[in-house]
């Protein structure tokens, strides 16, 4: 069983790699988006490893749903010229890559010291399978991080509003209401009441 | 599997992501998904530690990264269309007029 769990582990770390290096790569935006896709995906699946399900679940349902479609949407309506945008990919590789390197090899002392035994944790023992990692994050999100729920809410409604205000544009043309127009409006622009003397049908 | 390997794997993908950054320097595009894969690094982070100690607090933490990270990638693909149709251009060097 545990072997199981590490052919999947590398198999999956394997093809996450792989797709983050096709992202940073490959020439085209679109497949740029699309390899993305697939290490969101690879992501969530290595998720699902670490139980937690919920969060997998999520990963794919807003990221691959809503904001990889919405990158593809961007990525297609503007019309870009990828030309001129590649030259320096040869002059800046070297420089990337010595900082990627080095990063990984920070890390890599970090995580393989003497003094970070953390790092040889041996893994949990698996929940039972009536365990659900939804519930548990709920009693968690609901109760003690409330406060920052409703904070993270009130930064999607911002998010929504500058949005739309960055890309509404306004065309000629288009009708639309005044609301002040329509509230500041008095009964006697509407309807004038006029005397006059009652006439007989002929 | 011990908490080293997802470690590493969260370490690899960071430094490809900001190796993407350094190559990718005129697109802003693919900068906006180096950063999302910025993000799934860290979270995956995360959420390894959220497993191995048993404290179900980091996930609670990489909700709320979701949360922030899809209005961030929103509202940067928003100024990205205004800038595209005022400009007419994405690369990073025609993007001077603030001469930072």
């Amino acid at each position: 069983m545990i072997a199981f769990e590490k052919i999947v582990f590398y198999l999956f770390a394997a093809i996450l790699v792989y797709a983050a290096t096709r992202v940073i790569t490959v020439r085209n935006p679109v497949h740029a988006a699309l390899h993305l896709v697939l290490a969101f995906f690879t992501c969530a699946a290595l998720w699902l490893l670490l139980e937690a399900e919920f969060l997998a679940i999520t990963l794919v349902l807003v990221y691959v749903g809503a904001v990889m479609v919405l990158f593809l949407f961007v990525v297609m309506m503007l019309d870009i010229n990828t030309s001129p945008i590649r030259e320096g990919f040869i002059r800046y590789l070297p420089v990337g890559l010595s900082v990627a390197g080095l990063m990984l090899f920070e890390m890599y002392l970090v995580v393989h010291s003497r003094y970070f035994s953390a790092g040889q944790m041996p893994a949990p023992v698996p929940h039972a399978a009536d365990y659900s990692n939804t519930r548990e994050l709920g009693s968690v999100l609901y109760t003690d991080y409330v406060y920052p729920f409703e904070i993270a809410s009130v930064i999607l409604v911002v998010a929504i509003i500058a949005a739309i205000a960055l890309t509404m544009r306004k065309r000629k043309g288009t009708k639309t209401q005044n609301p002040a127009e329509q509230v500041k409006v008095r009964s006697t622009d509407r309807v004038r009441v006029i005397k006059m003397e009652a006439e007989t049908k002929d | 599997m011990v908490l080293a390997d997802y470690l590493i794997l969260g370490a690899v993908l960071f430094g490809l992501s900001v190796a993407g950054i350094f190559i990718n320097r005129k697109n802003v595009i693919i900068l906006l998904m180096c950063i999302e894969l910025m993000l799934l690094a860290v979270n995956t982070n995360f959420i390894a530690f959220s497993h191995f100690t048993g404290d179900i607090s980091g996930q609670v933490f990489v909700f709320f990264i979701l949360t922030v990270a899809a209005a961030e990638s929103a509202i940067g693909l928003a100024i990205l269309v205004v800038l595209f149709r005022n400009r007419h251009t994405i690369n990073v060097d025609d993007l001077d007029s603030m001469k930072g």
